[in-house]
Order: C-alpha cells, then structure tokens, then sequence
C-alpha cells in the first residue's frame, strides 16, 4: 500500500520538531538562560546559525527549548482531553440515551459554547500565568471534543455482532466497551489526537505570546514573537524564525492528522480520489 | 417551528444560566477573598475590610450571585475598580471597537472564503483546487497574532499605506475608522477564510453527488446553474454552523489582536483587568462575551430552520 506523500511529509516536519525539543533536554548550542549582552542582535553567521536576540541568546537554543516548551504544553493537554474525555464518551454511548448521556453531551454543548481562549484567560486571571495552568485551560477543550468523537464512534460499533456476540457471552458494558469499542475507536483517537495537538500548539503560542502561557525565563515561541515585536522597528528579522517554526509544526501536524485520516480509512482513500 | 424555536429558548436560557453560574464559581475560588486579591499583598486589613463592604462581598455567595445577576440583565455590570466608572460605560466604549472589527473581520472571510471553496468544488481535483487546498492548509497554520506583526512590518512599516497600531475613534470619520480596523481585520479573517473555504468546499461536493444533483445535471442544467441554484442552498448548512462557530473564535482572537494593534477594544479591557486584578470587569465582561456566543449559536440554529424546510416541519 502506497504511503501518501501529505502523510510522509507531516510525519516528517512532526518528527523534526520532536527530535529538536529532545535533543534541548541534553543539549543546546548555548546554553538559554545566560545573557551575554555584548553577543546582542548579531545577525545569523558560522557562530550563530539563527543569530541572536536583544539578550545575546542564541535564537536556535531558543528555538529548540521552545519546541519543547510548546510541545510538553500541548502533549500534556491533549493526554488530559484523551484520559477524560475517552472514558466518558464511551460510558455515554454504552449508556445511550440515558439521563448520563444526556448529561455528558449538554455538558459538551456548553464547553464548546464558550469562546476557549476567553477561559484559558479568566483560568489564568485565577491561578496566575504559568504553563502549568495553559496547559489545564487548553485540556479543559479538549475534553468534549475526546468525548464526542468517541461516543460517535462507539455508537455505531454498539450496533455490529461482535459486540452483540460479547453481550451474548454474558460480558458487562464496561468490559465490552474496553475490550471490543476502545480498541476499534484508536483510529480515530488518534487522527483528533494529532489535530488537538496542532491546535494546542497554537494555542499555547497565543497565550505565550499575550504573557499568560510559559513565564521568563523559559523560551516559548509565543513569547519569542512578543519580544520581536518590541524590535520590530529597528530588527525586523527577529520575527521571523519563532513564526515560522510554529507554521512548520502546526502545518506538519495538521499534514500527518489528514494524512493519517485518509491512510487509516480505507473508505476514505477511494472517495477523496 | 414553535416546537423547535421554544427547545432553541429553553437550551439558550439553560446555557445563559449555566454559563454565568461557571463565571461567577470560578471568580469565587480564588484564594483568599476577591477584595484582598485585588488590592494585593500589602493592604491593610482596613482597606480590604472597606472595599469588602464597598463591593458587597460581606454579604453570601447567593445573595451576590442574584445581584449579579440581576444587574447583568438591566445592564448594570457593577463598578470597574481601578477605572472608577461604571463596567457598562466602559463595554459601551470598547464594544465600538470590537464589534465593528469581529463583523469587518467575517465579512472579510466570508467574501474570500464563499468563492473560493466554490471555485475549490467545482474544479475539484484540478490545480486550481489544489492551490487552494495547499493554501488553506496554510492559512490554518499561521498563528494570527503572527500574521499581524508581518502585516505590521509590510503594510505599514515599509509600505506606510497603513498606521501600525492604534485607533483614533469613530469622530475623526468613518473611513479613518475603517482603515484602521482593515489590518487587524485581515490578520483575523486569515485562518477563519481558510477554515470556511475548506468547509465550504467540503459540503459542495458532498451535495454535487447526490441523486438529485444527477437528476438536475439530467434535466440539461448547465453545471453553473446546479450549483448555484440547487447545491449551494444545500451546502449552507455545515457553512452556517462554521460561521457561528467563528464567532467565538474571532471574539476570542480579537483578544490578541487587539493587543497586537493596541486597540481601545473588549479585548484589550479584559487583558488589562487581569493585569490590574480588576475582577469585577473581567466576571463581566467574559460573561458578555459568552453571551454573545451563546446569542450568536442560538440565531445559528434559527437560521437552519429558514434553509432547511425540513427542520419547521418535524420540529
């Protein structure tokens, strides 16, 4: 079976950014929290690959710290909207139409009514801005969204004879729903996984960026974009690299979540062509 | 249709309520109590024990709830505390800016997004439709706060066709108005054009393969004529529920773009609540937005009921 180019090319830009943010955890080129004024604004050359920026730190340490800021943020968030939005999405749909299931889905309803970034900053007007708590107002999101996309999928698989045939044999709902729905759900699970995770990174930029996400002296790339912007007048260049590393792994992700959709779907594969 | 509009009020009503109880229980957690986290670490106990009793957070949280409450529906949002004017003189301000820009801003994304998906659908599988589809793809990716700055850099500081930032208000006339607003705009309808041609391509084609649309092709339409007059009605659906959807997502965007541009709007009013532990004007305000949302998503599902028959008649 042929690997679609989108599929390989996300999976590529994705891994890249992974590799980066590992690596930061042993090394960088310098290190990110010492300033080294006299080293100020230099433009990219041999020693400074990316340059550096209005402390003397090296953008390309930044960057990578920053991958892994952004990615521990939106992998953590995704983890918490899967731990709790799986489960109850699948209770919902082994008890349909139940008080609970309805219950659960007004409860989504109200989640996605409220614009998410708005929460993200009343959370934050609260407990104060860390990552710890970006992290918290963007999983809160992602929790209605686990949770209908696994219901969606588990309703349909409660209608196929091997789950009748596991009722049959006498299994209870919960063990039916962990050993026949969740693992035929995993597909799909991990297709929105990847989609909340691009959207994660988005927005744990945006709240880096307006000062509620990762605090100083952490690198973020939001972050990063806010202290561009105050050069922006006089080094116009510093704002370029952190976008374009957002775009890249936003883009990436998005390119393997579609591509991942199509490949694991063979349905899929014949009507989109 | 009176089945249906009465389930839409008593879900609309439902979610209000809900929604302000959320505002009000999360503003209520904070540690400690609100007066002394507004006035910070080192108020004496006097000052706080004063603007308990100014802000009425001597009495339960019931009591305030209702008065809360209360005051939203009459439109009074309370008393900002660092502003020391009314919270609604203050959202009457800012809503000038923010409104117009959210509208300007869908009307922007709307017009881009409407033909292009259009476009997308019918030479779909042609360059044309791939060019697009990478495009969109791309615009999805940008963070919009990015996009402003680079709009920022071109627009306005190489090219100086635009100011960087700033409004100078309705009263220096509407088009000075306006030109301020179109960067911002731009940088907000950037991802929401992206999102709605997708969708907008999406639903096209899903309603061109319908028996229908065979049958129309069948009568001798030509191909312009069934997609204008019978697939796009069709379409509208998932369409409109986006573009309610994107309300929310151009308040909330509105947020950082406002601070991009350093825009008198909503957004920036919040933001700077937050800085200043102004409380009552944050509660107030997000509660405002969510209503908006919520408003919005409601007029969504009315409208569902004018394109599609089928919704008035089954209820």
């Amino acid at each position: 079976m042929r690997i679609p180019t989108q599929l390989l090319f996300g999976a590529f830009l994705s891994v890249f950014f992974l590799v980066l943010a590992l690596i930061s955890l042993l090394w960088t080129p310098y290190p990110v929290e010492v300033l080294n004024i006299s080293e100020k604004l230099k433009p990219p050359e041999w020693q400074y690959i990316l340059g550096t920026d209005h402390f003397g730190r090296d953008i390309l340490s930044m960057i990578m710290v920053g991958a892994r800021t952004s990615i521990s943020v939106a992998l953590v968030a995704v983890g918490i909207g899967m731990l709790v939005g799986v489960p109850l999405g699948l209770a919902a749909a082994a008890n349909r139409r139940s008080i609970f299931d309805d219950l659960i889905m007004r409860s989504n309803d109200l989640v996605f009514a409220f614009p998410s970034l708005v929460i993200a900053i009343l959370i934050t007007a609260v407990f104060g801005p860390s990552a710890f708590n970006a992290i918290l107002a963007i999983g809160i999101f992602n929790i209605p969204v686990f949770a209908r996309v696994s219901r969606g999928a588990a309703l349909s698989l409660w209608t196929l004879e091997f789950v009748m045939a596991a009722r049959v044999a006498g299994k209870g709902k919960t063990r039916i729903s962990v050993e026949h729905i969740l693992p035929n759900t995993i597909n799909l699970l991990l297709v929105q996984g990847t989609i909340q995770f691009s959207l994660g990174i988005l927005a744990e930029a945006g709240l880096s960026y307006i000062g509620l996400g990762a605090q100083p002296p952490t690198p973020s790339w939001g972050r990063m974009l806010a202290d561009a912007q105050t050069l922006i007048y006089t080094n116009p260049s510093l704002a370029f690299i952190p976008g374009l590393a957002i775009v890249a792994m936003v883009l990436g992700l998005n390119m393997l979540g579609d591509g991942l959709r199509d490949y694991l779907d063979p349905r899929l594969r014949k009507v989109r062509q | 249709m009176l089945h249906y509009l009465l389930s839409r009020i008593i879900s609309l009503l439902l979610s209000l309520a809900v929604a302000s109880l959320v505002i009000f229980f999360v503003i209520e957690i904070i540690p400690g109590d609100p007066a002394s986290f507004m006035l910070g670490l080192n108020a004496s106990p006097e000052t706080v024990a004063s603007l308990k009793a100014e802000l009425g957070l001597d009495q339960t949280p019931m009591i305030r709830y209702f008065n809360w409450v209360s005051g939203l529906v009459v439109g009074d949002f309370g008393i900002s505390y660092t502003y020391k004017v009314p919270i609604s003189e203050l959202v009457v301000d800012r809503i000038q800016v923010s409104l117009p820009l959210a509208l300007y801003a869908l009307l922007l994304s709307t017009a881009i997004a409407f033909p292009v998906g259009l476009i997308a659908a019918s030479k779909r599988g042609g360059t044309a439709d791939f060019g697009i589809m990478g495009f969109t793809q791309l615009g999805i990716a940008v963070p919009n706060f990015w996009f402003a700055m680079l709009l920022v850099l071109f627009f306005a500081i190489n090219l100086r066709w635009f100011s960087a930032g700033g409004f100078s208000g309705w009263d220096t006339g509407f088009w000075y108005g306006i030109k301020s607003l179109t960067l911002p705009a731009i940088a907000l309808a950037l991802t929401q054009a992206s999102i709605l041609a997708r969708v907008m391509r999406s639903a096209l084609i899903d309603t061109l393969s319908q028996d229908y649309i065979r049958t129309a092709r069948a009568k001798g339409l030509s191909q312009r004529r069934v997609l204008i007059k019978h697939a796009l009605r069709n379409a509208m659906i998932p369409v409109l529920t986006i573009l309610g959807l994107q309300f929310s997502f151009l308040l909330a965007g509105a947020i950082i773009i406002e601070n991009v541009f350093f825009l008198p709007g909503l957004g920036r009013l919040i933001f700077q609540a937050i800085i200043q532990r102004d409380l009552i004007v944050v509660e107030s305000v997000v509660m405002l937005m969510v209503f908006a949302v919520i408003v919005v998503n409601f007029l969504v599902d009315l409208t569902y009921a004018v394109v599609d028959p089928r919704l008035r008649r089954d209820g």
